[in-house]
């Protein structure tokens, strides 16, 4: 009897030996048709990682990343059969990879990507009218409570991600050193990326817990006493992500 | 989220292939002698976007095949109720014409492993796999399409001839069978049986829809032809040969033709499925 446990184990690790009773027409032991399957998944994996994960690819070049993947793909094998989702752990484990301990930012581009990947896969949405707000008066407007769009996610960071992206995929200029909050977005089916001004990541995620925005404000004025309410407002309307108003306490 | 019911409710014995989102424009303007698509149904679970966007778009002028690659009907474990019911969320959104799955495994002790691996042929296995599809059938509330494997080595335990094994399931279960030719020959040769008498004991009658692909090839630890069932190539002459004796054996069936990796341009694939076309208006003369 081959017992799947034994195959699967065999199959993730090549130094493994091939299960018994697996054989070729004569009967005889079959390592090399046994490889098909290691490689089949290992390969398949791989692509998926590097599809996945386009930007770290490009930083690491071809080699490297796929060298990574396999380590990556033995220690963390998928945990569902949504391959788009594949590649969860990867922020953690490149924190925690020796070989690329130099390079800090890796793990929080890799945040941006999945970002980028859920969002993409995310519900859609429908925007409420950009002059809804302006239409408010402005008590009305300080006790407005918001949804926000599935798709929106925000990734804080300590280094440029953005523009780390936007040189590798898209031509950008060189990345210059510099701390950078995205916002993840999605108006129509292509993810959008809008860099946060200060302050603006800590307002969106209260607005996200359903506080009302003149609660949420007092909050971020609190430790970013240069919040530009008008311009993070101007952000959130040009990316599609308020989704709906209610006005006054929760019902 | 909008109803994306097609009106189509069975796959025509026309040619089909698997959809790209790349060809998305193309099959829309001018699909040419494709007359349905088949999807990849975990592609198409998440919530929303582009992929469900566009097939709400083409489920209302292509019969849809739902073909799943990640149920793992073949393991050992119980089959992940998480993934049934997203897989029952998805055929009762889009009511595809057809939805089939592999005679294989692919998860284990919840990890998943992205291929689709071999069975022994024993009356247990027998069994298990009969019992998960008695549970799909029965969740999903339609009859599903099983299909024959691409295999690369034997088990020693194997007592029962996969022909034998996968006509006893359908008579079990009331399921039908997707018969890949492609698979029959790499099969055929990596076991070194004859292809010609495997499609003549297959119950073809059984048969809801058949797959043609491409293949590369290797070899074994003894020099021995290994063909690796791979989806990145045109289909070869010989697969062609077994697919003419198929359909003049049991008749036309829904032909699609499987890329899955160097996916060509769509005239490329186009013309892979005029073959068929041509193949089968040959058998109605
Ligand atoms: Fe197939």
């Amino acid at each position: 009897m081959t017992g799947q446990a034994d195959f699967t184990q065999a199959l993730l690790d090549p130094k493994q030996a091939v299960p018994e009773g697996l054989v070729d027409p004569q009967g005889r032991p079959a390592p090399k048709r046994f490889d098909v399957y290691r490689n089949n998944v290992a390969v398949s994996l791989t692509d998926a990682l590097e599809t996945a994960f386009p930007v770290i690819h490009k930083l690491l070049g071809d080699d490297f990343f796929r060298a990574m993947a396999g380590v990556y793909l033995r220690a963390h094998p998928p945990s569902s059969a949504l391959m788009m989702y594949y590649g969860a752990a990867m922020p953690a484990f490149l924190r925690s990879f020796e070989p690329v301990s130099h390079l800090p930012y890796l793990a929080d581009v890799a945040r941006l990507e999945i970002a980028i990947r859920e969002a993409y896969h995310s519900a859609d949405s429908t925007p409420i009218a950009p002059e809804t707000l302006g239409a408010l008066a402005p008590n009305d407007l300080m006790q407005a409570r918001f949804t926000l769009a599935p798709a929106l996610r925000i990734v804080t960071s300590d280094w440029p991600i953005h523009a780390l992206w936007q040189f590798n995929m898209a031509g950008g200029p060189k990345p210059q050193m510099q701390a950078q909050d995205v916002m993840v977005a999605r108006p129509e089916f292509d993810p959008v990326q809008t860099v946060l001004p200060v302050g603006a990541a800590m307002f969106v995620t209260a607005l996200g817990q359903d506080e009302p925005l003149g609660t949420a404000f007092e909050r971020v004025t609190q430790t970013h006493s240069d919040f530009d309410l008008s311009a993070t407002l101007g952000c959130l309307l040009g990316a599609s992500v308020l989704t709906s108003l209610t006005i006054g306490p929760p019902t | 989220m909008l109803d994306a019911s097609s009106p189509f409710d069975r796959l025509p014995n026309k040619p089909g292939v698997g959809y790209k989102p790349q060809h998305f424009a193309e099959i829309m303007e001018d699909p040419g002698p494709v007359a349905w698509l088949e999807i990849h149904a975990e592609n198409y679970m998440g919530a929303g976007g582009r992929p469900l966007a566009q097939m709400r778009a083409l489920a209302e002028r292509f019969a849809i095949s739902v073909h799943g690659v990640g149920l793992s009907i073949g393991g050992e474990g119980r089959l992940d109720p998480e993934h049934l019911a997203r897989l029952k969320h998805l055929i009762g959104w889009l009511k595809p014409a057809s939805f089939s799955e592999h005679l294989a495994w692919s998860t284990h002790d919840s990890h998943f492993l992205n291929d689709l691996l071999p069975l022994p042929y024993t009356a247990a296995t027998l069994a298990r796999v009969c019992d998960h599809i008695d549970e799909v059938q029965e969740v999903v509330g339609r009859q599903m399409l099983l299909e024959n494997p691409s295999t690369y080595l034997a088990f020693s335990e194997s007592d029962m001839l996969e022909v034998d094994f996968l006509s006893e399931i359908a008579t079990r279960t009331g399921c039908g069978l997707l018969f890949d030719v492609n698979n029959v020959f790499v099969s055929a040769t990596n076991q070194q049986t004859d292809p010609l008498s495997y499609i003549d004991a297959f119950p073809l009658d059984k048969v809801g829809e058949i797959h043609l692909g491409g293949h590369d090839e290797d070899e074994d630890d003894h020099g021995a032809t290994l063909l690796i069932d791979s989806h990145g190539k045109p289909v070869v002459d010989p697969v062609w040969a077994l697919y003419d004796h198929t359909i003049a054996r049991g008749g036309a069936k829904p032909t699609l033709i499987e890329w899955d990796n160097d996916v060509p341009e769509w005239p490329v694939l186009a013309a892979e499925a005029a073959r068929a076309e041509t193949a089968l208006a040959q058998l109605a003369q």
